[in-house]
C-alpha cells in the first residue's frame, strides 16, 4: 500500500560521535532529507535499549531507525556490535509480534557521511510509506460494549439472590 | 490482638490457574494468624460468600483485597472494578494480576484464534456442530448470559488502579508473609510499589559468574549443565539476569534456568526487552548472518522465551493479528 497522503512517523536514534555528526554535516551542507524523521541523539547506538524501540512502536511510530558508527569504529570500542545483535534479535521478535521487521532499520554512517545518511533516511521513509501505517493503539481495541455486559452481570446476580416463594 | 476490631480481608481470582490460592495456604500455620487478624469476607475458593454480598458492602469497607489473575472477560473486569471500589488497599497478587503471566500469552493471538484452537482444533475436541460460547443464548426460560471474552488479556492495573504488587508465579510463602506483616504493621512501601526485592535473581544465585560469551544457545533437554558455573554462560536461556529477586534462585540452584516468573527487576518495565538486551551483549559474534543463525537455532519461540510472564504488561502488550482469523499478520 503506497498512499501519498500517509505521513509516516519515524523515530531515529543517532549516535553522538558519528551519525548525529553526519546529520549535522547534512544540515550544514544543505542536503535535504525527509522531515518525517524525529531525531533523538544518544551517546552511542549501544545506548538504544530494545525497550526504546518497542516503546516507540507502542506510542505510534511507524518506523524506527538506529544509526551508529561503522563496525570497528565505535567511540566506545565495541558497543555498536551490541547494537548489531540487538537489531537481529528485535527483528526476529517483531516478526512473531506481527510487525514487519522492515519497520526497524540499522544504518552505519560515519561523521563524514552526511550525504549517505540523508539518502538512507529518505529510502527508509519511502519503504515505511510502502508498508503503510502501523497504528499500534488500534491493535488493542476490543470492540466490545463493556458497560452493557456489566449491567447484565449485576442484574443476574440480583436475580440469582431472589428467594422463590 | 484481642479487643481490637478485626480487619476485613478479601481474596479473589480472575484469569489464573489457582496456584496463587494454594500459595496463600503455603504460609502454613500462619494462616491462623491471618484469621486472628482479619475477617475473611470474600474468598470464593475457601469461604461461602456471594458476589451479591460484596455488592451490598459499603465502598471502602474491605481493608485489604489480594487479587490474583489477569482480566480476560467482562465478568473478571466487573469483579476487578467491584473489589477496587469496595477495598481500601488492592494488591495485584501474583504474576497474572501483576503482568499477565501465562494467560497473557493468549495475546500472541486473539479471541478468534483462542476459540479456533479450543473449540475446533485440539485433538481431544469433538464439536461437529461447531458450537462456540455466545454471550447471549435464547432458551425457552429466557436469555442466558456468558461473560464476554475479550481479544486482549489485561493486567489488573491496566483495568483498575492498584496499590501494591506482589510478584511471582506463585509468590513465595515468605514473601506473602512479608506482605501481610507489612500490611498489619503499617510498614508498607509507598503506594504503587512492588512488595519485594529490587535486585535480580543473579544476586541470590550461588553459581559462579565469569565473562559471558556464548556461540550457541541450548534448550534444557540438550545438555546437562555443570553444577557450579552460571547457566547462562553454559548457553542455557536463564532469565535470572533480568528477573526480580525474591524466590531465592530456586530454579538455577537445581540446574533449571530461571524462566522469569518474578517479572522485571526494579526500574525495568519491559521484561523481554531486558532479556533481549542482555542476550545481545553476550553473543560471541560480529557477523550478522552468524548472529541470526545463533538466535534462530537457539530461541525457537522469542515471545514465549522473553515474555513468558510479561507479554500483557509489555510495551507492545499483544501481537498484531490479521483481521479476524487469529493468525499473525503477514510479513
Amino acid at each position: 500500500m503506497s498512499d501519498e497522503t500517509f505521513k509516516p512517523k519515524i523515530v531515529a536514534f543517532l549516535c553522538n560521535w558519528c551519525s548525529y555528526t553526519a546529520s549535522d554535516l547534512a544540515g550544514t551542507a544543505r542536503i535535504k532529507y525527509s522531515p518525517r524523521v524525529r531525531i533523538i541523539r544518544v551517546m552511542c547506538s549501544g545506548r538504544v535499549d530494545p525497550s526504546f524501540v518497542l516503546k516507540a512502536f507502542a506510542l505510534g511510530a511507524d518506523g524506527v531507525l538506529v544509526a551508529g558508527c561503522h563496525p570497528g569504529d565505535c567511540h566506545y570500542i565495541e558497543q555498536n556490535y551490541k547494537t548489531m545483535r540487538r537489531d537481529v534479535m528485535l527483528r526476529y521478535f517483531l516478526e512473531q509480534m506481527g510487525i514487519e521487521p522492515g519497520r526497524l532499520r540499522l544504518v552505519w554512517a560515519s561523521a563524514a557521511e552526511g550525504q549517505y545518511l540523508a539518502e538512507s533516511i529518505n529510502t527508509f521513509v519511502a519503504d515505511v510509506r510502502t508498508l503503510g501505517p502501523l497504528n499500534w493503539s488500534d491493535v488493542l481495541h476490543d470492540g466490545v460494549r463493556r458497560e452493557e455486559a456489566f449491567e447484565e452481570i449485576a442484574a443476574e446476580h440480583a436475580e440469582a439472590m431472589e428467594v422463590q416463594p | 490482638m484481642s479487643g481490637e476490631p478485626k480487619g476485613k480481608l478479601a481474596l479473589y481470582w480472575a484469569a489464573s490457574c489457582g496456584g496463587c490460592e494454594i500459595a496463600v495456604l503455603a504460609i502454613n500455620e500462619k494462616i491462623l494468624d491471618v484469621d486472628a487478624l482479619f475477617d475473611i469476607v470474600f474468598w470464593p475458593v475457601a469461604v461461602d460468600a456471594k458476589v451479591h454480598d460484596v455488592e451490598k458492602m459499603a465502598d471502602g469497607s474491605i481493608d485489604v483485597c489480594l487479587f490474583n489473575g489477569g482480566i480476560r472477560t467482562s465478568e473478571q473486569e466487573y469483579m476487578a472494578r467491584l473489589l477496587r471500589k469496595k477495598s481500601k488497599v488492592l494488591v495485584a497478587f501474583g504474576s497474572c494480576a501483576h503482568e499477565g503471566c501465562i494467560p497473557g500469552l493468549a495475546n500472541a493471538t486473539n479471541r478468534r484464534g483462542v476459540f479456533q484452537t479450543a473449540y475446533h482444533e485440539t485433538p481431544s475436541t469433538e464439536n461437529p456442530e461447531g458450537v462456540e460460547p455466545q454471550p447471549k443464548t435464547q432458551v425457552a426460560e429466557g436469555t442466558l448470559h456468558l461473560p464476554v471474552f475479550y481479544d486482549t488479556v489485561r493486567t489488573l492495573d491496566q483495568t483498575v488502579s492498584v496499590d501494591y504488587y506482589l510478584p511471582g508465579c506463585p509468590p513465595e510463602a515468605d514473601r506473602i508473609w512479608d506482605a501481610i506483616t507489612a500490611i498489619v504493621g503499617n510498614t508498607l512501601p509507598p503506594p504503587g510499589s512492588v512488595i519485594g526485592a529490587e535486585t535480580t535473581v543473579c544476586e541470590e544465585c550461588p553459581r559462579k559468574r565469569n565473562e559471558k560469551k556464548v556461540k550457541k544457545f541450548y534448550r534444557t533437554w540438550e545438555i546437562i549443565p555443570d553444577e557450579e558455573t552460571c547457566l547462562l554462560e553454559q548457553g542455557l536461556l536463564c532469565c535470572g539476569i533480568a528477573t526480580r529477586a525474591g524466590c531465592g534462585a530456586r530454579c538455577p540452584q537445581v540446574g533449571s534456568p530461571c524462566i522469569g516468573c518474578y517479572g522485571p527487576n526494579e526500574g525495568a518495565h519491559d521484561h523481554g526487552a531486558r532479556m533481549m538486551a542482555a542476550l545481545s551483549s553476550m553473543i560471541d559474534s560480529t557477523d550478522p548472518e552468524e548472529i541470526d543463525r545463533i538466535i534462530r537455532d537457539g530461541i525457537p519461540d522469542p515471545v514465549g522465551t522473553f515474555y513468558r510472564f510479561g507479554l500483557a504488561a509489555s510495551h507492545l502488550r499483544r501481537a498484531k493479528t490479521a483481521d479476524g482469523n487469529g493468525s499473525l499478520a503477514k510479513k
